[in-house]
């Protein structure tokens, strides 16, 4: 990695990590909300849905302001979380994760709802009929079916992390090896003098990255297909 | 005994059904598309809520909603094999069957490799369900069904998908289960061939609603019953029992009613019941023992009532059972003739006939074991 400087490979580095946080923690949250949505009968499930999709309609430094004002040190959320657990977002690349989190939340719902959608709900019924209870049906034949939305919804949602700029800067600000990510470090270099070389490396980098998301994200759901019998 | 009854409305859509049903058995709901056959499975199985009823399989209350009892699909012990098999797409066919074997509860009455072998699908086992044809599917959907160890085992027109090759695939495995593992089953068709193998018992229904039931021999006698079938379809069906076997003309000699039939068939052990259909249109009325006809069967009876048909043509029915000692049910012919020749044999109620029907016209469906043997 001769042609990357450690500045350059620290921001790529925190960029995979802050992804990878936002993604594991929002995976489990965004199957219940696409259950929810999809299949949940109660009232209020199209503001829910609305909601859900609001950061993709939101300017992204409304959803930073908005995650300042919640986890903020003297937000409602985040004094209890300093207090009670000792946990702080601000300025910290959990906050990062969290800002990236919200901002993708919306692209993996979507994934998984329609992979959902599309599960038959005959084959739930035929496993009923042999003893399957809920959980069970929904480990043992909903999941695999909706396997390859979820593998989706987590490579989009993956990318789309690593992009995030708005909220992120506006939530955690700029600060390098702890919120300085892979779109702030390019964003950062092309504010000073000479960085053009830095800031080609860094774009090369998120491009690379990208088209590497998108041949991963085919190749899984092509190796997938046999074994889901289509 | 399996009591059911239910009352279900929905938009253009409203059942309302109540009958007993004997077990062991096969049992055919049979109707033309869209009349509710369904409906009533899946209110059997659990899938479906129905705004009123009650279902009770022997002693076991599956649904009361006067109780309200309500047990979900997943502890009824009532096995289901769709129309469209609904195998597990994301498991291979022996885990597929595996699935079904590890949730069963209850005394298990049928092994995993019985069922391989009542099936014939332990070739089938590492295939993955898209590599199978549509026979091998539903064959595999039994066999899943079965592993459940259920008490009940529904099938909701299982062959309706399959071309007529596949069906006689799959009918003998079926005819089987009937006759091997006395499981009982209630059996959605609107094929009456499907009835005619596999069946002890019809109900028919029509709009939501039964319209009759009975067992084979006295429904095929039925109106309600004719009236759906068509024409060319409308027959007796008996069930007797093989009193011989002559292998070098392959004609089995079956006691029905108060005479025998000569019925050509692949070699029957003495003793085996068979049910042997007699196609109305097939028939011919004779008022005298009749004498140099090339003819191989010839019934004795009395006319007991004469319909008029459609096409000009009078539906008479002959009972043939009078006098005998063998209890085997109805024992009932009919005979399809044109009204000239009802008249011009002035044939009436109480006329003494001869039922005559060749051989090559009977078709016999082994009924395994599960009929009345003779008393004497």
């Amino acid at each position: 990695m001769q042609w990357l400087n450690s500045d350059e490979i620290e921001a790529l580095r925190l960029s995979l990590s802050v992804a990878a946080r936002s993604v594991t923690c929002s995976l489990p949250l965004a199957i219940g909300f696409a259950w929810a949505v999809a299949r949940g009968r109660f009232f209020g499930r199209t503001l829910l849905d609305a909601f859900i999709h609001l950061p993709l309609v939101l300017p992204p430094v409304v959803v930073g302001y908005g995650l300042l004002v919640l986890f903020g040190a003297r937000g409602i959320l985040g004094g209890w979380l300093a207090g009670t657990f000792g946990v702080h977002l601000v300025f910290t690349r959990n906050g990062a994760a969290l800002a990236t989190a919200v901002m993708s939340f919306p692209l993996m719902v979507r994934a998984i709802r329609l992979s959902l959608e599309n599960v038959d709900r005959g084959l739930e019924d035929a496993a009923r009929t042999l003893g399957a209870g809920p959980c069970d049906r929904f480990v043992t034949i909903t999941l695999p079916l909706m396997l390859p939305g979820i593998l989706a919804g987590v490579v989009t949602a993956f990318s789309a992390a690593l992009g995030e700029f708005g909220a992120v800067i506006t939530f955690v600000s700029n600060i390098p090896g702890e919120t300085r990510t892979l779109p702030l470090a390019l964003y950062t270099a092309l504010q000073e003098p000479g960085g053009e070389h830095a800031a080609a490396r860094l774009a090369a980098v998120s491009v690379t990255l990208g088209l590497g998301g998108l041949l991963l994200s085919e190749w899984l759901a092509r190796s997938l297909r046999p074994l889901l019998g289509r | 005994m399996l009591k059911v009854t239910a009352k279900h409305r929905r938009t253009g859509f409203s059942l309302d059904v109540d009958f007993d049903l004997p077990t062991p058995g096969v049992v055919t709901l049979f109707g033309r598309s869209g009349c509710g056959k369904s409906t009533v499975v899946n209110i059997i199985a659990g899938l479906l809520h129905p705004d009123e009823g009650r279902v009770a399989l022997d002693d076991t209350v599956l649904l009361d909603t006067s109780i309200p009892i309500r047990l979900p699909a997943e502890r009824r012990r009532v096995g289901y094999v769709f129309q469209d098999a609904r195998l597990f797409p994301h498991l291979s066919v022996a885990a597929n069957l595996r699935y079904a074997e590890r949730r069963a509860v209850g005394r298990p009455y049928v092994t995993f490799e019985e069922v391989s072998r009542l099936l014939d699908i332990g070739s089938l086992m590492h295939r993955r369900t898209h590599q199978l044809s549509g026979g091998e599917r539903q064959r595999v959907a039994i066999g899943r069904a079965l592993l459940t160890q259920p008490r009940l085992l529904l099938l909701d027109e299982p062959l309706a998908a399959l071309d007529a090759a596949r069906r006689d695939e799959v009918l003998p495995y079926l005819q089987t289960l009937r006759d091997e593992l006395k499981i009982p089953m209630v059996y959605v068709t609107h094929d009456f061939d499907e009835v005619l193998r596999l069946a002890t018992h019809v109900v028919l229904m029509d709009r939501g609603s039964v319209t009759a039931q009975g067992d084979v021999a006295s429904m095929s006698l039925d109106s309600r019953l004719r009236s759906i079938i068509g024409p060319d379809q409308v027959g007796a069906i008996l069930d007797g029992w093989v009193a011989g076997f002559d292998p070098a003309s392959q004609l089995a000699r079956v006691e029905v009613g108060n005479g025998t039939l000569n019925i050509r068939t692949k070699p029957l052990a003495t003793g085996a019941s068979l049910r042997v259909q007699l196609l109305a249109r097939d028939i011919i009325v004779a008022t005298h023992a009749p004498q140099h006809l090339s003819v191989r069967n010839s019934l004795q009876g009395v006319i007991t009532r004469i319909d008029g048909d459609d096409m000009d043509a009078d539906l008479i029915t002959i009972d043939i059972g009078a006098g005998r000692a063998i209890d085997l049910g109805t024992q009932r012919v009919l005979a399809r003739i044109t009204k000239a020749a009802t008249e011009e044999l002035a044939l009436r109620p109480g006329l003494a006939v001869w039922a005559l029907v060749k051989s090559v016209s009977l078709r016999g469906y082994p009924l395994g074991a599960c009929r009345p043997q003779p008393r004497s």
